[in-house]
């Protein structure tokens, strides 16, 4: 159990390619902190640098308080679990968890005894004697986990350990890992690009960017106050909707109306200087069907009319789809984001809003609609440089 | 497909464990056949036939020399041979150097495969150079040795100040070790190298992670890991290493091997009968070899170990 610190670390490759850059955390003991962000953000590298597996080219990784730089990873006393498992095919289950402490001389007994308690741990205990490759996947994953956690390391390291496996056993293996860590108590860091991942798992998320470390707070605090486009984009899903719109007398005029800056908003984007073009980004939650509201609850915000394209009914709620009329908003973070999810192949006439509505609403997919949403609840940012005028820290 | 469920005939069904196969099945397997047959029947035709033939003229006697006298004597030239102290001086010789070069051949291989596996600049260049001596021709490569050695003319004999490396026993006998080194080191690097390709990086990562040093990796993951690899090479050698010949022939053209021996009899001496009986065993040796490493390790051609995958 060990606290980790990132003081200014820099990876940058020979080619001079910047990997990560200046990442500057503090990962406390016994926290769980997720590392997300799109391929190629520098996470995976920035967990291979704790771990060992590549050199640091600037700044120290202090593990316990001590300098840890030129440390072999054998000598860091953390473990890691690998995407692919990388489990040793020619070993038992047995074998394959025992090696860590058989390489560190244990007595055999201790070995026997420590291995059985992990196998009882992560329901192992009758696959012990069988082979890596006739095991599932998910039991794969938990001889990976069982690897790990037998010689009780300083820290846990997880390079997307869930990815591997299929939808449903990922989600059940999300909630026995986070049980397993708090019941462990071990400092864990977690790589992952999915946000899902991200917002369940972790005591605190990193968003990266480029290498860049874009904000760093809990699940909760991320997803309400995003530090700038990037990160509101990212997290969520269904993400962020996000609209061009013009900043003029306090007021907001974009393609879902035009409506008045609450005193909260005004105060904060007049203090952040907001330029007069803006992105205007509304969460899909709020939004209502505005016939389900009565007229005091609907004074906060502003409504509009739209015809439903698609109407998805998830039992607890629906999800109504709109396209509004007017360009999309761009902007450089936006962009690398639909590169991410895959939505920039997807052609698309004016930009789409997706709301989510209550179960009780009689909307119907080609009707028209009178959609409500809290004005309160908005965010605006910057184009061009992707900051939110309404973060407040 | 689907037919397959309701069986035609269930007679024949009955008799057959396998399932019936489907008609689509049975016609590719049948054009299967067909397209291998003319590369089977030359096979035969090239291989099948002189093994046979010489099984056959090892049971008689037949010396060219004696025509007339022809019989045959089933195992009486077997009787001979095995009894003879030349056969047996000649194995035990052939045996050693096969065991000596394979090992030594084995760790050098070793070497130069992680050299070459772990070489980023010029990967393309660093194989071809060392690959070069296992694309001379043996002879060609066994005379350069000779003639290297010469103890009035050869520049290592007059480098070594040595002037019967080809000479005495012993220095002889690591002379042609050196030179059947020089030559299938490459081959084995190159087979060992396929098998390090097998091991995953995230493998030694994980090794690295575990507490595993560089030693440790090798010996605990990689090797194990790539030994289906490592059998197959030692297997060709080890076949390849018993017939040696070549450099024997003509370093040191006193020294027999088996495979000398049998060339002697067979060719030099007119034995028929006695050279096929010599050849025969040969290949019964090498078959032992080759079913040794099959079945008592486990050898397999690399990645059709289901162990090997993770």
């Amino acid at each position: 159990m060990a606290e980790i610190v990132l003081d200014k670390v820099t990876k940058r490759y020979p080619d001079g390619a910047l990997a990560v850059s200046e990442a500057d955390f503090t990962i406390a003991d016994g926290e769980f902190v997720i590392l997300v962000g799109p391929s190629g953000c520098g996470k995976s590298t920035t967990l291979n640098m704790i771990a060992g597996l590549e050199d640091i080219s600037d700044g120290e990784l202090r593990i316990d308080g001590q300098r840890v730089n030129e440390k072999a990873p054998k000598d860091r006393d953390i473990a890691m679990v690998f995407q692919s498992y990388a489990l040793y095919p020619h070993m038992s289950v047995r074998e394959n968890m025992a090696f860590p402490l058989r390489l560190a001389k244990v007595d055999d007994k201790v070995v026997r005894q420590k291995v059985e308690e992990a196998a009882a741990t992560l329901d192992l205990t009758q696959h012990l004697d069988r082979k890596p490759g006739n095991l599932s996947g998910g039991q794969r994953q938990r001889v990976a986990m069982g690897r790990a956690i037998v010689r009780n390391p300083k820290a846990f390291l997880m390079d997307e350990p869930l990815s591997n496996l299929d939808a449903k056993l990922r989600v059940q293996m999300r909630t026995s890992l986070s049980k397993l860590q708090k019941q462990l108590g071990t400092t864990t860091v977690y790589v992952t690009h999915d946000q899902t991942e991200a917002m369940t798992l972790g005591d605190r998320v990193v968003v990266l960017r480029g290498g860049i470390v874009q904000q760093i707070g809990s699940p909760q605090f991320l997803y309400e106050q995003p530090s700038n486009l990037f990160v509101a984009g990212f997290i969520g899903s269904p993400s962020m909707n996000f609209l061009p719109a013009t900043l003029a007398d306090n007021e907001v005029n974009s393609p879902i109306g035009k409506f008045a800056l609450t005193d909260r908003i005004r105060s904060l984007v007049e203090a952040a200087g907001a330029p007069r073009e803006v992105i205007l980004g509304i969460r899909p939650e709020h939004f209502e069907d505005a016939r389900l509201l009565d007229e005091s609850a609907k004074s906060g915000g502003a409504t509009f009319t739209a015809s439903v394209d698609v109407l998805e009914s998830m039992g607890s709620d629906k999800y109504a789809y709109f396209t509004v009329e007017g360009d999309q908003a761009t902007s450089q973070e936006l962009e690398e984001l639909a590169a991410d999810s895959g939505s920039a192949d997807v052609p698309d006439r004016g930009s789409q809003v997706v709301t989510r509505l209550s179960a009780a609403s009689e909307a119907t997919q080609g009707g028209s609609l009178e959609v409500w949403f809290d004005a309160d609840k908005v965010q605006l940012f910057d184009p061009s440089n992707g900051k939110n005028l309404t973060y407040s820290g | 497909m689907t037919e397959t469920a309701v069986k035609p005939a269930p007679a024949k069904a009955a008799k057959k464990p396998k399932p019936e196969l489907s008609e689509g099945k049975r016609a590719e397997r049948r054009l299967g056949w067909l397209l291998c047959a003319p590369a089977a029947l030359v096979m035969v035709a090239v291989t099948g036939w002189p093994i046979i033939y010489s099984v056959w003229l090892s049971m008689q006697r037949y010396d060219l020399r004696f025509p007339n006298q022809s019989e045959f004597v089933f195992l009486d030239n077997y009787i001979t041979v095995l009894g003879s102290e030349y056969w047996w001086t000649a194995f035990g010789l052939t045996t050693l150097i096969t065991v000596v070069s394979v090992i030594i051949e084995l760790v050098l291989g070793m070497c130069l495969a992680l050299i070459m596996h772990r070489t980023i600049v010029g990967r393309g260049l660093v194989r071809t150079v060392s690959l070069i001596p296992y694309g001379i021709v043996t002879v060609v490569a066994a005379f350069s040795w000779r003639y290297a050695w010469d103890d009035k003319t050869g520049y290592l004999s007059a480098l070594l100040s040595s002037e019967s490396a080809l000479i005495d026993q012993t220095s002889a006998f690591f002379t042609v070790v050196l030179a059947e080194v020089w030559k299938t080191t490459p081959f084995m690097a190159l087979l060992l190298m396929a098998g390090l390709a097998l091991v995953p990086d995230d493998l030694l990562r994980a090794a690295a992670m575990d507490g595993a040093g560089p030693w440790q990796r090798f010996t605990k993951v990689i090797v194990p890991v790539m030994k289906p690899a490592i059998l197959v090479a030692l297997l060709f050698r080890t076949l390849d290493a018993f017939r040696i010949f070549d450099n024997l022939f003509v370093l040191t053209p006193g020294t027999s091997s088996v495979s000398i021996q049998t060339y002697n009899n067979l060719i030099k001496g007119l034995n028929l009968g006695i050279g096929s009986t010599m050849s025969v065993l040969i290949f019964i040796t090498v078959a032992i070899i080759a079913f040794l490493f099959i079945k008592v390790f486990g050898t397999a051609a690399p990645g059709s170990d289901s162990g090997g995958k993770r």
